[in-house]
Protein backbone atom coordinates (compact mmCIF):
# COMPACT_ATOMS: atom_id res chain seq x y z
CA UNK A 1 0.00 0.00 0.00
CA UNK A 2 1.42 3.21 -0.97
CA UNK A 3 0.56 6.60 0.72
CA UNK A 4 1.01 10.44 -0.96
CA UNK A 5 0.31 13.20 2.03
CA UNK A 6 1.39 16.88 2.33
CA UNK A 7 1.53 18.39 4.93
CA UNK A 8 0.39 22.53 5.10
CA UNK A 9 2.43 22.81 1.58
CA UNK A 10 2.84 26.53 1.18
CA UNK A 11 5.04 28.01 -2.33
CA UNK A 12 6.13 31.65 -3.12
CA UNK A 13 8.22 32.73 -6.06
CA UNK A 14 9.65 35.98 -4.02
CA UNK A 15 7.20 38.05 -2.48
CA UNK A 16 4.00 36.43 -4.68
CA UNK A 17 2.11 33.24 -3.03
CA UNK A 18 1.20 30.59 -5.35
CA UNK A 19 -0.44 28.19 -2.75
CA UNK A 20 -0.61 27.60 0.76
CA UNK A 21 -1.86 25.53 3.18
CA UNK A 22 -2.16 22.61 0.82
CA UNK A 23 -3.17 18.90 3.05
CA UNK A 24 -4.15 15.98 1.64
CA UNK A 25 -3.51 12.01 1.55
CA UNK A 26 -4.07 9.54 -0.61
CA UNK A 27 -3.40 6.07 -0.88
CA UNK A 28 -3.25 3.36 -3.72
CA UNK A 29 -6.64 2.92 -5.61
CA UNK A 30 -7.33 6.33 -4.96
CA UNK A 31 -7.25 9.43 -7.26
CA UNK A 32 -6.71 13.30 -6.92
CA UNK A 33 -7.62 16.45 -9.21
CA UNK A 34 -5.45 19.65 -9.12
CA UNK A 35 -7.88 22.08 -10.19
CA UNK A 36 -7.45 25.85 -10.50
CA UNK A 37 -7.19 28.63 -13.25
CA UNK A 38 -4.57 29.66 -15.09
CA UNK A 39 -1.66 30.64 -13.02
CA UNK A 40 -3.13 29.24 -9.97
CA UNK A 41 -0.35 26.77 -9.51
CA UNK A 42 -1.11 23.69 -10.09
CA UNK A 43 1.88 22.69 -12.61
CA UNK A 44 4.27 24.44 -9.68
CA UNK A 45 2.42 22.09 -6.82
CA UNK A 46 3.22 19.35 -9.47
CA UNK A 47 6.84 20.14 -9.63
CA UNK A 48 6.86 20.31 -5.63
CA UNK A 49 5.48 16.87 -5.28
CA UNK A 50 8.06 15.72 -7.59
CA UNK A 51 10.62 17.09 -5.28
CA UNK A 52 12.15 19.81 -8.55
CA UNK A 53 10.70 22.61 -6.87
CA UNK A 54 11.46 23.28 -2.78
CA UNK A 55 8.43 24.40 -0.77
CA UNK A 56 8.37 27.24 1.45
CA UNK A 57 6.82 25.47 3.54
CA UNK A 58 5.30 22.32 4.47
CA UNK A 59 6.06 18.67 3.26
CA UNK A 60 5.79 16.05 1.21
CA UNK A 61 6.06 12.26 2.10
CA UNK A 62 5.83 9.03 -0.10
CA UNK A 63 5.37 6.44 2.01
CA UNK A 64 4.93 2.15 1.34
CA UNK A 65 2.97 0.79 3.90
CA UNK A 66 3.37 3.84 5.93
CA UNK A 67 7.72 3.97 5.75
CA UNK A 68 8.89 6.99 4.34
CA UNK A 69 10.44 5.98 0.29
CA UNK A 70 13.39 7.84 -0.05
CA UNK A 71 14.87 8.98 -3.65
CA UNK A 72 15.61 5.97 -5.51
CA UNK A 73 12.34 4.47 -4.52
CA UNK A 74 9.96 7.07 -5.50
CA UNK A 75 11.67 7.25 -8.95
CA UNK A 76 11.33 3.47 -9.31
CA UNK A 77 7.91 4.13 -8.30
CA UNK A 78 6.24 7.64 -10.44
CA UNK A 79 5.42 8.03 -13.83
CA UNK A 80 5.19 11.61 -14.80
CA UNK A 81 3.18 13.26 -18.53
CA UNK A 82 3.31 16.37 -18.84
CA UNK A 83 3.32 19.10 -21.74
CA UNK A 84 6.65 20.74 -20.57
CA UNK A 85 8.01 17.16 -19.99
CA UNK A 86 10.50 16.79 -23.37
CA UNK A 87 12.46 13.77 -24.71
CA UNK A 88 15.05 13.17 -27.15
CA UNK A 89 14.27 14.76 -30.38
CA UNK A 90 17.13 13.63 -32.26
CA UNK A 91 16.27 9.92 -30.77
CA UNK A 92 13.81 7.43 -32.62
CA UNK A 93 11.05 6.59 -30.62
CA UNK A 94 12.71 3.08 -29.95
CA UNK A 95 15.71 4.57 -28.79
CA UNK A 96 14.02 7.14 -26.23
CA UNK A 97 11.92 4.07 -24.45
CA UNK A 98 15.26 1.80 -24.75
CA UNK A 99 17.07 4.73 -23.10
CA UNK A 100 14.33 5.36 -20.33
CA UNK A 101 13.92 1.64 -19.45
CA UNK A 102 17.36 0.98 -18.99
CA UNK A 103 18.24 4.05 -16.66
CA UNK A 104 15.46 3.23 -14.62
CA UNK A 105 17.00 -0.07 -14.03
CA UNK A 106 15.08 -2.28 -16.79
CA UNK A 107 15.43 -3.68 -19.92
CA UNK A 108 12.90 -3.81 -23.37
CA UNK A 109 12.85 -6.09 -25.98
CA UNK A 110 12.28 -4.41 -29.49
CA UNK A 111 9.21 -6.74 -29.44
CA UNK A 112 8.14 -4.93 -26.10
CA UNK A 113 8.71 -1.73 -27.42
CA UNK A 114 6.49 -2.46 -30.69
CA UNK A 115 3.58 -3.61 -27.94
CA UNK A 116 4.03 -0.38 -26.41
CA UNK A 117 4.36 2.12 -29.29
CA UNK A 118 0.91 0.48 -30.67
CA UNK A 119 -0.83 0.46 -27.23
CA UNK A 120 -0.31 4.54 -27.96
CA UNK A 121 -0.96 4.16 -31.74
CA UNK A 122 2.21 5.02 -32.92
CA UNK A 123 2.64 2.03 -34.52
CA UNK A 124 5.72 1.54 -37.50
CA UNK A 125 6.63 5.01 -36.20
CA UNK A 126 9.32 3.71 -34.04
CA UNK A 127 11.81 4.18 -35.67
CA UNK A 128 11.78 7.17 -36.97
CA UNK A 129 13.05 10.52 -34.92
CA UNK A 130 11.23 12.61 -32.72
CA UNK A 131 11.73 16.06 -34.33
CA UNK A 132 9.43 14.91 -36.62
CA UNK A 133 6.67 13.83 -34.46
CA UNK A 134 3.76 16.42 -34.54
CA UNK A 135 2.94 17.66 -30.82
CA UNK A 136 -0.09 15.00 -30.47
CA UNK A 137 2.79 12.29 -31.37
CA UNK A 138 5.12 13.41 -28.80
CA UNK A 139 2.53 13.75 -25.99
CA UNK A 140 1.66 10.09 -26.85
CA UNK A 141 5.49 8.89 -26.84
CA UNK A 142 5.40 10.26 -23.16
CA UNK A 143 2.36 7.93 -21.97
CA UNK A 144 4.26 5.23 -24.17
CA UNK A 145 7.40 6.14 -21.52
CA UNK A 146 5.27 6.09 -18.95
CA UNK A 147 3.69 2.65 -19.16
CA UNK A 148 7.33 1.58 -19.23
CA UNK A 149 6.54 0.64 -15.52
CA UNK A 150 3.41 -0.14 -13.39
CA UNK A 151 3.72 2.85 -11.22
CA UNK A 152 2.56 3.64 -7.90
CA UNK A 153 2.40 7.03 -8.29
CA UNK A 154 1.01 8.39 -12.15
CA UNK A 155 1.18 12.21 -12.12
CA UNK A 156 -0.55 13.92 -14.80
CA UNK A 157 -0.29 17.38 -15.66
CA UNK A 158 -2.97 18.89 -18.65
CA UNK A 159 -3.19 14.98 -19.38
CA UNK A 160 -4.76 15.35 -23.03
CA UNK A 161 -3.42 18.46 -24.31
CA UNK A 162 -2.29 18.54 -27.75
CA UNK A 163 -3.83 14.98 -28.28
CA UNK A 164 -6.79 14.65 -30.65
CA UNK A 165 -10.25 12.29 -29.77
CA UNK A 166 -8.26 8.93 -29.98
CA UNK A 167 -5.69 9.94 -28.04
CA UNK A 168 -7.76 11.37 -25.03
CA UNK A 169 -9.39 8.09 -25.43
CA UNK A 170 -5.76 5.81 -24.71
CA UNK A 171 -5.17 8.32 -21.69
CA UNK A 172 -8.74 7.78 -20.20
CA UNK A 173 -8.11 3.91 -20.52
CA UNK A 174 -4.44 4.55 -18.99
CA UNK A 175 -6.40 5.81 -16.35
CA UNK A 176 -8.76 3.08 -15.55
CA UNK A 177 -6.43 0.58 -16.26
CA UNK A 178 -4.06 2.16 -13.09
CA UNK A 179 -6.92 3.28 -11.41
CA UNK A 180 -7.16 0.19 -8.76
CA UNK A 181 -3.30 -0.57 -8.00
CA UNK A 182 -2.13 3.53 -8.76
CA UNK A 183 -2.61 6.65 -7.02
CA UNK A 184 -3.45 8.95 -9.67
CA UNK A 185 -2.87 12.61 -9.38
CA UNK A 186 -4.58 15.03 -12.73
CA UNK A 187 -3.72 18.77 -12.91
CA UNK A 188 -6.40 20.35 -15.02
CA UNK A 189 -8.98 22.73 -15.91
CA UNK A 190 -10.79 20.45 -17.68
CA UNK A 191 -14.33 18.92 -16.50
CA UNK A 192 -14.08 15.45 -18.27
CA UNK A 193 -10.60 14.83 -16.68
CA UNK A 194 -11.29 16.14 -13.23
CA UNK A 195 -14.25 13.97 -13.05
CA UNK A 196 -11.87 10.96 -13.18
CA UNK A 197 -11.09 11.77 -10.01
CA UNK A 198 -12.56 11.18 -6.78
CA UNK A 199 -10.82 13.78 -4.88
CA UNK A 200 -10.23 17.47 -5.54
CA UNK A 201 -8.16 20.05 -4.59
CA UNK A 202 -8.51 23.80 -5.33
CA UNK A 203 -6.03 26.27 -5.98
CA UNK A 204 -6.18 29.92 -6.18
CA UNK A 205 -9.39 30.26 -4.59
CA UNK B 1 6.28 -5.10 -18.41
CA UNK B 2 10.17 -4.53 -19.35
CA UNK B 3 12.47 -6.66 -17.48
CA UNK B 4 14.79 -6.13 -14.14
CA UNK B 5 18.23 -6.05 -15.09
CA UNK B 6 19.90 -2.97 -15.36
CA UNK B 7 22.38 -2.18 -12.74
CA UNK B 8 24.96 1.15 -12.43
CA UNK B 9 27.26 -0.60 -15.31
CA UNK B 10 24.46 -0.73 -17.67
CA UNK B 11 22.49 3.04 -17.02
CA UNK B 12 25.87 5.01 -17.05
CA UNK B 13 26.34 3.04 -20.87
CA UNK B 14 22.83 4.20 -21.74
CA UNK B 15 23.62 7.74 -20.70
CA UNK B 16 26.79 7.65 -22.46
CA UNK B 17 25.68 6.02 -25.62
CA UNK B 18 22.30 8.06 -25.65
CA UNK B 19 25.04 11.52 -25.28
CA UNK B 20 27.05 10.12 -27.86
CA UNK B 21 24.21 9.56 -30.33
CA UNK B 22 22.81 13.16 -29.92
CA UNK B 23 26.27 14.48 -30.26
CA UNK B 24 27.07 12.14 -34.05
CA UNK B 25 23.73 13.82 -34.69
CA UNK B 26 23.93 16.75 -34.18
CA UNK B 27 27.41 17.79 -33.64
CA UNK B 28 27.30 20.73 -31.31
CA UNK B 29 30.11 19.61 -28.68
CA UNK B 30 32.82 18.36 -30.91
CA UNK B 31 32.06 20.98 -33.47
CA UNK B 32 32.67 23.82 -30.99
CA UNK B 33 35.40 22.29 -29.45
CA UNK B 34 37.40 21.17 -32.35
CA UNK B 35 36.91 24.67 -34.16
CA UNK B 36 38.23 26.59 -30.66
CA UNK B 37 41.58 24.25 -30.98
CA UNK B 38 42.36 24.52 -34.26
CA UNK B 39 41.75 28.16 -34.36
CA UNK B 40 43.93 28.88 -31.28
CA UNK B 41 46.74 26.40 -32.44
CA UNK B 42 46.42 28.14 -35.44
CA UNK B 43 46.90 31.78 -34.14
CA UNK B 44 50.11 30.10 -31.50
CA UNK B 45 51.82 29.03 -34.74
CA UNK B 46 51.52 31.93 -36.34
CA UNK B 47 52.32 34.00 -33.28
CA UNK B 48 55.24 32.04 -32.00
CA UNK B 49 56.09 29.33 -35.06
CA UNK B 50 59.27 27.58 -35.34
CA UNK B 51 60.92 30.33 -33.05
CA UNK B 52 63.09 27.63 -30.80
CA UNK B 53 60.45 28.08 -27.41
CA UNK B 54 61.69 27.04 -24.13
CA UNK B 55 60.13 23.94 -23.46
CA UNK B 56 58.45 25.47 -20.44
CA UNK B 57 56.55 28.15 -22.98
CA UNK B 58 55.82 25.29 -24.83
CA UNK B 59 54.18 23.20 -22.56
CA UNK B 60 52.31 26.44 -21.19
CA UNK B 61 51.18 27.03 -24.39
CA UNK B 62 49.74 23.52 -25.38
CA UNK B 63 47.77 23.68 -22.18
CA UNK B 64 46.35 26.54 -22.63
CA UNK B 65 45.25 25.69 -25.49
CA UNK B 66 43.55 22.61 -24.35
CA UNK B 67 42.11 24.47 -21.25
CA UNK B 68 40.07 27.12 -23.58
CA UNK B 69 39.34 24.43 -26.22
CA UNK B 70 37.62 21.79 -22.85
CA UNK B 71 35.85 25.61 -21.73
CA UNK B 72 34.32 25.71 -25.15
CA UNK B 73 32.66 22.24 -25.15
CA UNK B 74 32.51 20.01 -21.93
CA UNK B 75 29.40 22.19 -20.62
CA UNK B 76 27.61 21.29 -23.66
CA UNK B 77 26.56 17.75 -22.27
CA UNK B 78 24.14 19.62 -19.40
CA UNK B 79 23.26 22.90 -20.86
CA UNK B 80 21.56 20.97 -24.18
CA UNK B 81 19.72 18.89 -21.39
CA UNK B 82 18.61 22.03 -19.79
CA UNK B 83 17.99 23.92 -22.97
CA UNK B 84 16.03 21.26 -24.58
CA UNK B 85 14.05 20.54 -21.62
CA UNK B 86 15.25 17.00 -21.47
CA UNK B 87 16.46 17.50 -18.16
CA UNK B 88 13.17 16.98 -16.15
CA UNK B 89 12.42 13.64 -17.58
CA UNK B 90 16.21 12.59 -17.23
CA UNK B 91 15.55 13.33 -13.21
CA UNK B 92 12.83 11.70 -12.45
CA UNK B 93 13.93 8.73 -13.98
CA UNK B 94 18.03 8.33 -13.90
CA UNK B 95 20.15 7.59 -11.15
CA UNK B 96 22.34 10.44 -10.45
CA UNK B 97 25.32 8.70 -10.05
CA UNK B 98 24.44 7.13 -13.83
CA UNK B 99 24.12 10.55 -14.91
CA UNK B 100 27.14 11.88 -13.68
CA UNK B 101 29.91 8.59 -14.90
CA UNK B 102 27.62 8.71 -18.11
CA UNK B 103 28.24 12.86 -18.87
CA UNK B 104 32.23 12.28 -17.23
CA UNK B 105 32.80 9.29 -19.47
CA UNK B 106 30.85 11.44 -22.79
CA UNK B 107 33.49 13.89 -21.83
CA UNK B 108 36.55 12.36 -21.62
CA UNK B 109 35.24 10.75 -25.09
CA UNK B 110 35.16 14.23 -26.42
CA UNK B 111 38.12 15.74 -25.26
CA UNK B 112 40.30 12.76 -26.33
CA UNK B 113 39.45 13.39 -29.57
CA UNK B 114 40.02 16.61 -29.59
CA UNK B 115 43.59 15.90 -28.28
CA UNK B 116 43.91 13.40 -31.11
CA UNK B 117 43.55 15.74 -33.60
CA UNK B 118 44.97 18.55 -31.87
CA UNK B 119 48.40 17.10 -30.34
CA UNK B 120 49.91 15.68 -33.38
CA UNK B 121 49.54 19.32 -35.21
CA UNK B 122 50.85 21.13 -32.39
CA UNK B 123 54.35 18.99 -32.91
CA UNK B 124 54.14 19.91 -36.54
CA UNK B 125 53.27 23.74 -36.32
CA UNK B 126 55.58 24.29 -33.27
CA UNK B 127 59.16 23.07 -32.69
CA UNK B 128 58.26 20.96 -29.78
CA UNK B 129 60.28 18.36 -29.10
CA UNK B 130 59.05 14.88 -30.26
CA UNK B 131 61.32 12.05 -29.30
CA UNK B 132 59.82 11.16 -25.72
CA UNK B 133 56.18 10.65 -26.41
CA UNK B 134 55.38 7.98 -24.08
CA UNK B 135 55.35 9.85 -20.84
CA UNK B 136 53.80 12.98 -22.49
CA UNK B 137 51.21 10.42 -23.70
CA UNK B 138 50.68 9.32 -20.15
CA UNK B 139 50.15 13.11 -19.41
CA UNK B 140 47.87 13.98 -22.05
CA UNK B 141 45.31 11.20 -20.20
CA UNK B 142 45.92 12.22 -16.94
CA UNK B 143 45.33 15.82 -17.81
CA UNK B 144 41.82 14.67 -20.13
CA UNK B 145 40.79 12.80 -17.12
CA UNK B 146 41.52 15.41 -14.61
CA UNK B 147 39.56 18.44 -16.55
CA UNK B 148 37.04 16.21 -17.48
CA UNK B 149 36.65 15.40 -13.58
CA UNK B 150 36.49 18.87 -12.65
CA UNK B 151 34.64 20.38 -15.82
CA UNK B 152 31.60 17.62 -15.52
CA UNK B 153 30.28 18.75 -11.99
CA UNK B 154 31.03 22.00 -13.14
CA UNK B 155 29.12 22.25 -16.36
CA UNK B 156 25.91 20.89 -14.12
CA UNK B 157 26.27 23.72 -12.24
CA UNK B 158 26.10 26.16 -14.55
CA UNK B 159 23.43 24.36 -16.64
CA UNK B 160 20.29 26.53 -15.44
CA UNK B 161 22.60 30.20 -15.57
CA UNK B 162 21.97 32.83 -17.90
CA UNK B 163 25.81 33.15 -18.80
CA UNK B 164 26.71 29.42 -18.93
CA UNK B 165 30.16 30.08 -21.15
CA UNK B 166 31.48 33.03 -19.01
CA UNK B 167 30.79 31.14 -15.54
CA UNK B 168 31.72 27.72 -16.62
CA UNK B 169 35.09 29.66 -17.75
CA UNK B 170 34.90 31.39 -14.23
CA UNK B 171 33.99 28.51 -12.01
CA UNK B 172 36.30 25.95 -13.90
CA UNK B 173 39.29 28.03 -13.08
CA UNK B 174 40.25 28.16 -9.83
CA UNK B 175 39.58 24.27 -9.68
CA UNK B 176 41.46 23.65 -12.57
CA UNK B 177 44.59 26.00 -11.91
CA UNK B 178 46.63 23.72 -9.50
CA UNK B 179 45.85 20.74 -12.68
CA UNK B 180 47.26 23.04 -15.19
CA UNK B 181 50.39 24.23 -12.96
CA UNK B 182 50.62 20.11 -12.38
CA UNK B 183 50.65 19.31 -16.11
CA UNK B 184 52.96 22.48 -17.46
CA UNK B 185 55.15 21.42 -14.90
CA UNK B 186 55.17 17.75 -15.99
CA UNK B 187 55.31 18.61 -20.13
CA UNK B 188 58.09 21.12 -19.47
CA UNK B 189 60.06 18.19 -18.14
CA UNK B 190 59.48 15.71 -20.73
CA UNK B 191 60.21 18.44 -22.95
CA UNK B 192 63.53 18.56 -21.48
CA UNK B 193 63.77 14.69 -21.96
CA UNK B 194 62.99 13.33 -18.53
CA UNK B 195 61.72 9.89 -18.49
CA UNK B 196 58.68 8.65 -16.96
CA UNK B 197 60.63 7.85 -13.30
CA UNK B 198 61.70 11.26 -13.54
CA UNK B 199 58.66 12.68 -13.08
CA UNK B 200 57.14 10.51 -10.63
CA UNK B 201 56.06 12.82 -8.34
CA UNK B 202 54.72 15.09 -11.46
CA UNK B 203 52.57 11.59 -12.32
CA UNK B 204 51.15 11.53 -8.52
CA UNK B 205 49.68 14.48 -8.10
CA UNK B 206 48.23 14.08 -11.61
CA UNK B 207 46.55 10.92 -10.32
CA UNK B 208 46.03 11.95 -6.80
CA UNK B 209 44.11 15.19 -8.24
CA UNK B 210 41.76 12.89 -10.75
CA UNK B 211 40.93 10.72 -8.07
CA UNK B 212 39.56 13.72 -5.53
CA UNK B 213 37.90 15.76 -8.23
CA UNK B 214 35.90 12.35 -9.83
CA UNK B 215 35.44 10.96 -6.12
CA UNK B 216 34.49 14.24 -4.56
CA UNK B 217 31.95 15.28 -8.19
CA UNK B 218 30.23 11.81 -7.55
CA UNK B 219 29.56 12.63 -3.71
CA UNK B 220 28.26 16.12 -4.51
CA UNK B 221 26.46 15.49 -8.04
CA UNK B 222 23.14 14.60 -6.40
CA UNK B 223 22.69 17.92 -4.67
CA UNK B 224 23.56 19.82 -7.60
CA UNK B 225 21.15 17.65 -9.99
CA UNK B 226 18.31 18.00 -7.90
CA UNK B 227 18.63 21.37 -7.09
Amino acid sequence: MFTLRTENLAKRFGPRKVFSGINFEITTGQSLAVVGHNGSGKSTLLKVLLAQLRPTKGKVEFARDNGPMDDAAIRDQVSFVAPYLTLYDHLTAEENLKFFATVAGDSITGKQVDSLLARVGLEGRGLDDVVGYSSGMKQRLKYAVAMLKKPAFLILDEPTSNLDQEGKEIVFNLIDEYRKESIIIIATNETEEYQLAEQICRLGQ
Amino acid sequence: MPNRSAGLANKTLAVYVKDLRLELRTRYALNAILMFGVTTLAVVSFAVGQTGLSPKLLAALYWVIMFFSAMSGLSQGFVREEETGTALALKLTADPTAVYLGKLFFNFSLLSTMTIIITPLFFVFTDAPNDNLAPFVLILILGVIGLCGATTLIAAIIAKAAVKGALFAVLSFPLLLTLLIGLISASQKVFDGQTIMEIGTDLQFLVAYAVIMITGSILLFKFVWQE
